[in-house]
C-alpha cells in the first residue's frame, strides 16, 4: 500500500450558523490524483482551505506528510508546525494571486528564499527549470500584469512547485480563464499528474477528471455523497443527486 | 445639432489652438492681472478711478532675505514632521488592524482624541500647556511633536485603507507558501500598500507645509513668524506677508510637480 500524504479526520467547519463541513474523513495516497466535484456552495473550497489552515477548522485533525495539526490550537509550537505543514502543501487559486509588485522570477524565488532559506542562486536555478517546464521561460523578467490568464495561472503553479510540496491543491484553477486558455493550464496539470505529483483538484472540467483522476469525489452539503474511480462515478453514478448534477452539468456545457 | 451647411463656411480667421494652449495663455493673463494688482498703478476707466495696491518696495528689498531665511525652518519642520507622522501613522494603522485589544483600542482613542481637537490648540498644549508642569520643550520640538501627532492620526486612516486595499488573495497566497504573518505583511502587503498611499502622503506633505505656519504662534521663527517679526513693528505687515505667501506658493508648486513625476514613474513600475 502506498503511504498516505493527506489524512483528514472528523473535520468540522461552520461560518457563523452555516454548517459547511461536519465530521468529514478523507485520505489521499501518494501519487494519487483526486478530483472533487459538486455544485456551488457544497463546501469544496472550504475543504481545500482547511487542509492548509487558510480556514481554521472548528474541530478535527489534519495530517500532511507526517505533520499532524489539531484544530483550534494557538501555541507557539503549533505556529511552527503550521509553517512546516504549509511548506509541504502547494496551493493554486482560482484568481492566481500572483504578487503584482514582483517579476515572474521574483514570484517564484520569494518563498524558497524567505521560507525555505535557500540561497538565491539555488532558488533562481530551480525557478528557471520550473518556468521552462510550464513553457514560460521568456516571461522570466516581466511583471504579472502583462501576462494572460493562462500564463498567470501557469506561473502560479510554478510558484507553488518551487516549494517542492508533497501535495498540490487546486481550487478551480481554470474557472477564471477564457475557454481558449484553459487547455494550456490543464496540460501543465496533466503533466504534473503523470510525473506522480499527489494532487487534489476542485474542478468543473469533467473531461480532465475522467482522463487524469484516480478517484473522483462528489460533494453535496459538506459531505461526500459518492466516490470512486472516474469511469464508475462519472459514467454510472449510483446516488440520484450525483446523477442529477451530472445531467444538469452536461446539458449546461452543451 | 451641427448640421453642416456647406454654403456657409466657418470664418477662417478664428484662431484654432489646442485647449492646453488656451489654458496656458489665460493663466498668463490672470497672472499678469495679479501682478498688476500690486503694481501701484492708477488709471481711469471713464468715470471709474482704479487705485492698485502700492507695495513698499524699499521695505521688501531690505527685509526679504530675513523673511526668506524662514523657509529653511519651514522645510526642516515639515520634512521632520512628515517623517515622524508617517511612522506614527504606520504603527497606529497596524494597531488598528491588529486583533490585540489593548493596542487596537489605544490607537483608536489616540486617533479620536487628536481628530477631535484643533491642531492650533494642540500646538499650545504641547508648548505652553506642558510648561505649567515644568515640561519645557523648544518651540521647534513642540511644533514638530504637534504636527507629527496630528498628521499621524489623520494619515493612520490613509495607511489602514491602503493596507486593506491589498486584496485578501495576496495574504492567502503568501500564507499558503508558508510565510509568517510578519513576512507576509512586510514583504507582500506593505510594498503594495505603500504604492497605494504614496499620492496621499504627498498630499499630506503639501498640506503640512502650510500648517507649519501655525508654529509662528508659539514663537518659532519660520516663514510666517519672521514675516510678522519684520512686518508688524514697521507697519509693513502686508508686504512681509506677500513675501511669505510667495514662498509657500512656490514650494507647493515645486512639490506638486515632483509628486506628479513620482506617481508617474511608480505607475510605470506596474507594467
Ligand atoms: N468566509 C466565509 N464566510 C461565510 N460563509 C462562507 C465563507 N466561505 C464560504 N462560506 C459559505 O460556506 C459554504 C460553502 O462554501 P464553499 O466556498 O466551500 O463552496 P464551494 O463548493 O467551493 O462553492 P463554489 O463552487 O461556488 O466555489 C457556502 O454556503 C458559502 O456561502
Ligand atoms: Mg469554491
Amino acid at each position: 500500500m502506498r503511504p498516505t500524504v493527506v489524512a483528514i479526520s472528523n473535520l468540522h467547519k461552520s461560518f457563523g450558523r452555516v454548517v459547511v463541513l461536519s465530521g468529514l474523513n478523507f485520505q489521499v495516497e501518494q501519487n494519487e490524483v483526486v478530483c472533487i466535484i459538486g455544485r456551488s456552495g457544497s463546501g469544496k473550497s472550504t475543504l481545500l482551505r482547511c487542509i492548509n489552515f487558510l480556514e481554521e477548522p472548528d474541530a478535527g485533525e489534519i495530517t500532511v506528510a507526517g505533520i499532524t495539526l489539531p484544530a483550534g490550537e494557538r501555541t507557539r509550537e503549533h505556529g511552527r508546525a503550521l509553517i512546516e505543514l504549509r511548506k509541504r502543501v502547494g496551493m493554486v487559486f482560482q484568481t492566481f494571486n500572483l504578487f503584482p509588485h514582483k517579476t515572474v522570477l521574483e514570484n517564484l524565488i520569494e518563498a524558497p528564499i524567505v521560507v525555505r532559506k535557500q540561497s538565491r542562486p539555488r532558488a533562481i536555478e530551480m525557478a528557471e527549470v520550473l518556468l521552462a517546464k510550464v513553457g514560460l521561460s521568456d516571461k522570466r523578467d516581466v511583471y504579472p500584469s502583462t501576462l494572460s490568464g493562462g500564463q498567470a495561472q501557469r506561473v502560479a503553479i510554478a510558484r507553488a512547485l518551487a516549494m517542492e510540496p508533497q501535495v498540490m491543491l487546486f481550487d478551480e484553477p481554470t474557472s477564471a480563464l477564457d475557454p481558449e486558455l484553459t487547455g494550456e493550464v490543464l496540460t501543465v496539470m496533466r503533466d504534473l499528474a503523470r510525473e506522480g505529483m499527489t494532487m487534489l483538484v476542485v474542478t468543473h472540467e469533467l473531461g480532465f477528471a475522467r482522463e487524469v483522476a484516480d478517484r473522483v469525489v462528489f460533494m453535496d452539503g459538506g459531505s461526500f455523497i459518492e466516490e470512486g474511480p472516474p469511469h464508475e462515478c462519472l459514467v454510472n453514478p449510483k446516488d440520484p443527486r450525483t446523477r442529477q448534477f451530472l445531467e444538469r452539468f452536461i446539458s449546461h456545457a452543451h | 445639432m451641427i448640421a453642416a451647411s456647406p454654403s456657409q463656411p466657418r470664418p477662417a480667421t478664428r484662431l484654432r489652438l489646442p485647449f492646453r494652449t488656451w489654458l496656458a495663455l489665460w493663466t498668463l493673463v490672470w497672472l499678469a492681472c495679479l501682478v498688476a494688482l500690486f503694481s501701484g498703478l492708477q488709471f481711469a476707466f471713464g468715470p471709474v478711478h482704479v487705485h492698485t495696491i502700492t507695495l513698499d518696495v524699499g521695505f521688501m528689498r531690505g527685509w526679504w532675505l530675513f523673511i526668506s531665511a524662514g523657509v529653511i525652518i519651514t522645510l526642516e519642520l515639515s520634512v521632520i514632521s512628515i517623517a515622524c507622522a508617517s511612522v506614527i501613522a504606520f504603527l497606529s494603522a497596524l494597531a488598528r488592524i491588529s486583533r490585540v485589544a489593548p493596542l487596537n483600542s489605544f490607537a483608536g482613542l489616540y486617533i479620536s482624541l487628536i481628530r477631535g481637537t484643533p491642531l492650533f490648540l494642540q500646538f499650545y498644549f504641547i508648548y505652553q500647556g506642558l510648561a505649567q508642569f515644568h515640561i519645557i520643550l523648544s518651540s521647534f520640538i513642540s511644533a514638530a511633536a504637534a504636527l507629527s501627532l496630528n498628521y499621524g492620526a489623520y494619515m493612520s486612516e490613509v495607511f489602514r485603507a491602503g493596507i486593506q486595499a491589498v486584496s485578501r488573495g495576496q495574504t492567502e497566497a503568501a500564507s499558503a507558501l508558508g510565510m509568517t504573518p510578519w513576512q507576509t505583511m512586510y514583504r507582500i502587503v506593505l510594498p503594495q500598500a505603500l504604492r497605494i498611499v504614496t499620492p496621499d502622503i504627498g498630499n499630506q506633505f503639501i498640506a503640512m507645509q502650510k500648517d507649519t505656519a501655525l508654529a509662528s504662534a508659539i514663537a518659532l521663527e519660520e516663514l510666517t513668524g519672521r514675516a510678522r517679526q519684520a512686518g508688524l513693528p514697521r507697519n509693513n505687515f502686508f508686504e512681509a506677508l506677500v513675501i511669505a505667501a510667495a514662498w509657500y506658493w512656490l514650494l507647493t508648486i515645486v512639490f506638486s510637480y515632483f509628486q506628479g513625476r513620482l506617481e508617474h514613474s511608480m505607475a510605470q513600475g506596474d507594467r
